[in-house]
This record gives C-alpha cells, structure tokens and sequence, in this order.
C-alpha cells in the first residue's frame, strides 16, 4: 500500500491539537511525546508487518490509547484540561469522553482552536506562522527553521518563548461568538497570508519546502471556511488570493527550478482548476461589507488571470486596485508593484516616476526586485546598459540562488538584446 | 536453500537518532518497507518477523533471578528480527547490505539456522 508522502506530518498536527485539548493547553510538550511515540511505534510496526488498511485511524487510535494510560496513571498528579473537567477525570465517563474527542468533528474543531490559540495577540506575527507551522503542520523546529532561513537555535528560542505564552493562555481559544472572536480571526487571516507568501516569495532556496508551505496554507485556510463562524467573506477573499496565487505555480519555476519572469510565464500552465476556483471563491468573498487587502490581491490576481496573454491586461484596472490597496495597507513594496503596473500602462517614463515618488523608498533598497523593477522598465525603455547595472545591483542583493540565477538571467538579457540590435 | 536469522540490533542513541521530525520519520520507515520488498520479491523473506519492545525482563540463574533488561552493559538491544530464506551464509550477508538500519549506526547479525532431518 502506498502512503500518502506527508501523512505522519500532516497526522502529527491533527493529533498534537487533540492531544493538547485532552491534556490542556500546559501540557503541549506532553501532547507532542505522546504523538511520537504513536509515530515510533507505527515505524517499527508497519516496517515489519506493513501498513494498515486505514494509516491514519491506526495513529489516531495509538495516540488515543496512550492518552487513556497517561490520563489513568497521572489523573491525580497532573490538572489537565480545566475544560474537559470531570469528563476525564471519571473512570465511568473517561473511556465515552475520549471517543467523543477523537471523532473527526472533534479533532477539526481542536485543530481549528490551535491556530487561533497560536496567534496569541502577545505573539509578534512571525512567531505566530512559525508556531502554526510546526504545531498544526507537523513541521520539526529544523524544519521550521529550514523553511524561513533562520538558525534552527533561533527559531528554537522563539518556539519555547511563545510555548510558555500559550502555557500560560491556561485554555485554548474557543470559537465562539465573543468580542475578542473578529480580532483574532484577523490575526489569523494575516498568519496564514504569511506562511503562504513565505512559500511564495520566500527565501528558501527548495522549491519543495515552498510547495508544500503554500499547499499548508491552503489546507488551513479551507479548515477555516468549514466553521460557521470563520467562514466570513474574508476568508474567502483569502482562499480566494491563494488559489489564484498557487495556479500560477507550475509556471513561475521552470523546469531546473528557475523562477521564471511574470510577464514571459507560459500562461497555458497555469492551473485551469485553481483559476476557476479562486475565482468562484472571490465572488463569495463580494457578499459582505467588508474590503480587506485580501479582497483586492485576489482582485488583481483574477484579472491577470483573465488575459491569456500579458499583452491582453487591463492594465487600468491593475493600476486602479492598487490605489484601493495603497489606501488599504500601504507599504513601499506595494507602490513599487503600483508603479510597475503603470509602466505597463502608460509606458516606462511614467513608471520610472511613480518609483521615484515612493514614500519610504529607502526602505526598499536592500529588496532585490527593486533594483531588479528598475532593470525592467529601463530595458523596456532601450537603456540597456541602465538596466544592466541595475541587475547587476540586484544580483548583489539576491537573497537566494534561485533569485540569483533569476536576475543572472535578466543580465543576460540586457546583452542578449544589445546583441541583436547590432545585427 | 537455508534459513537465516536477521537479528536487528542498535543502541538506544542511534535508536532516537532514526526517529527525529514526522517527516524523517516516514521517510526512514519507507526506506525500510522499500528493504522488506525487494527481499519480497525476490523470494527471501520465510517470515518478516516482528519488531521487539526495547525492554523487558531478564531471567537469569540458579535462582532464576528477574531483573529489568535490556542491560545497562549491553550496547546493542535487539529490537526485531525476519526469517529469511538465501542460497548460503554470503548470499544471506549479501542480502542483509540494504538494510537501512545501517544508516543510523545500527547493524544486523546473520545467523544461519540449524536444521537437522530427525
């Protein structure tokens, strides 16, 4: 029997929220020894007598069935979960009261109160998408680590730092309808945006490790538009911009894992299904009174979707969403996107003047595609060796390989150009 | 054709060392099925054996003494064993080279059963 290739992390994320609800939200150390040992056992077991009909129930009972001998053996010594109170600590009602967690309802709703308890306001946002990252998605701290180009030491100190601040949260977040619910779920929108946009644009250099963060975005975002109460139309604008977002993937890497430039992407390769659904998602997102920047990223995103080919862009339109999102969350890498689009619009002159009225500009010099932006509208405008020093300051900045052999490539094209013009 | 024993032996440290992230530890249990099937089909497992708790009880003496095991002394615990079927004692050895228990510092005896016509 083949094994879905992710299935202990993605299992590992599942089990640790139930295990955590079972034990209480102090003993998520706890929670995370009881899901190894479950994934040991399954290791020495299905290696020997090969793997059970159903993979994930068989894990899901062994993690029970400890469960039940540590809440036997410690239900005097330890206060677990204040919130399951009587319930575990009976032994009539202990054995009815675990089945009842471990069902599948149960364990989306622990999953869904671990991402809210893990964007603590008291939490700085990166922390909050590493903490997602390695509870909900089984991701190891090295993995973690991995993912964000960060010493396995840091995000080590970060994790135990924010675990002793969920510690002493003393429950986990209940959704319920309370005043505190609207903030937190937007806490939780912005920490799922992140780790979707750190496998989107981010710095890891494995094009896998991106993949599978965006794809773990995705799964959460859709745990999300399963409750009654997180399903608003944010959340669809948000799943909404990431599946507009993902159908590109197959195209933006080539196939040796080289990015490939957004207006020369083979737009056949976009995902046909991703398309129509980010788009079908984005008209629920249109239900509410609500505009976030979610809304209008998804927004800019279906209408390059919508061109088969980059020639055919309403570039007027682009532009106008982003003065909506300039308006909504400005930030200069924002404007810089809004000038870009202008350049397209009403040529490179007019582009090369929205980046030079950038407020906050200074902020963007150590960002690679600044540089590199500059380098596209001068080479659009035929000042080749213009552009190619800004590649070439771009390249200096490059934060990964792949980015570098990315702006390499743009060098080359500076001179592939001149080149030809010499003909 | 013979019988052989594979013994499975590793030390606690290279134990823990095989199990590390989910991840790795999928990746470390596939390596082993991949290892059970290619015995598979080539027609050498007689019985894919069992894996073995890492402790348990020693009976020892006279006395018939019970104390705890595996031994404090012993580096190596057993933690499983197959039953495969190979041509000779190197076709065996030869065999036994995939296994990835080697990876982490961990080895396999081979032991020839002993088996007599009565």
């Amino acid at each position: 029997m083949e094994l879905d290739e992710h299935l202990f992390r993605r299992e590992a994320g599942r089990m640790v929220a139930t295990l955590t609800r079972i034990f209480g939200i102090r003993n998520l150390a706890l929670a995370e020894d009881v899901v190894q040992d479950a994934f040991c056992r399954a290791m020495e077991v299905w290696s020997f007598r090969g793997v059970p009909e159903n993979p994930a129930a068989w894990l899901m009972t062994t993690a029970k069935n400890r469960a039940l001998d540590l809440l036997r053996r410690d239900r005097t010594a330890r206060t677990f979960a204040p919130e399951l109170g009587r319930r575990i600590a009976s032994e009539e009602t202990l054995l009815p009261a675990l089945d009842d967690l471990f069902e599948e309802n149960a364990i989306r709703d622990d999953r869904l109160r671990m991402i809210f308890s893990c964007c603590h306001p008291r939490l700085p946002e990166e922390t909050q998408v590493a903490l997602v990252l390695h509870i909900l998605c089984g991701f190891s701290v090295s993995e973690v680590a991995g993912a964000f180009i960060s010493s396995t030491s840091a995000i080590e100190k970060r994790m135990s730092r924010a675990k002793k601040v969920l510690a002493r949260s003393k429950r986990l977040f209940e959704i319920v309808d309370a005043d505190d619910f609207s903030g937190r779920l937007r806490a939780v929108h912005r920490a799922l945006y992140l780790l979707f946009n750190e496998g989107y644009h981010g710095a890891s250099p494995k094009s896998a490790v991106r993949a599978e963060l965006c794809r773990e975005a995705m799964h959460l975002t859709a745990l999300l538009r399963e409750h009654p109460l997180a399903k608003t139309p944010t959340t669809h604008a948000l799943a909404a911009l990431m599946c507009l977002h993902a159908a590109r993937l197959p195209a933006r890497v080539g196939a040796s894992g080289e990015l490939s430039p957004f207006a020369e992407q083979d737009r056949s390769r976009w995902d046909p299904l991703l398309v129509a659904k980010g788009l079908r998602l984005l008209e629920e997102a249109a239900s509410g009174h609500e505009l976030t920047e979610y809304h209008v990223e998804a927004a800019i995103a279906a209408v390059h979707a919508s061109a088969t080919r980059v020639e055919e862009t309403n570039w007027a339109q682009i532009v106008s969403l982003y003065d909506t999102l300039m308006s909504l969350r400005p930030s200069p890498i924002v404007a810089l996107n809004r000038a870009i689009a202008v350049a397209q619009h009403e040529g490179p002159e007019r582009g090369l003047e929205e980046i030079h009225a950038i407020a906050g500009r200074d902020r963007l010099s150590t960002y690679p595609f600044y540089s590199a932006a500059l380098g596209e509208i001068e080479l659009r405008g035929g000042r080749r060796e213009i552009a190619r020093d800004h590649f070439l300051s771009a390249i200096a900045l490059a934060r990964n390989p792949m980015e570098r052999r990315f702006l390499e490539q743009r060098v080359a094209a500076c001179a592939i150009d001149d080149a030809r013009e010499r003909m | 054709m013979s019988e052989f024993v594979y013994l499975y032996r590793s030390t606690e440290s290279s134990h823990r060392e095989a199990m590390g992230s989910p991840e790795q530890m999928q990746k470390s249990m596939e390596r082993w099925r991949a290892w059970m099937k290619q015995l598979a089909d080539g027609g050498h497992i007689k019985d894919p054996g069992h894996p073995l708790e890492r402790t348990g009880k020693l009976v020892k003496g006279r006395q018939k003494s019970v104390t705890d095991g595996p031994y404090a002394e012993a580096k190596d615990v057993v933690g499983g064993y197959t039953l495969v079927e190979a041509k000779d004692l190197p076709q065996a050895v030869e065999l036994s080279l995939g296994c990835p228990i080697f990876e982490t510092g961990g080895l396999v005896e081979v032991r020839p059963v002993i088996k007599f016509s009565m």
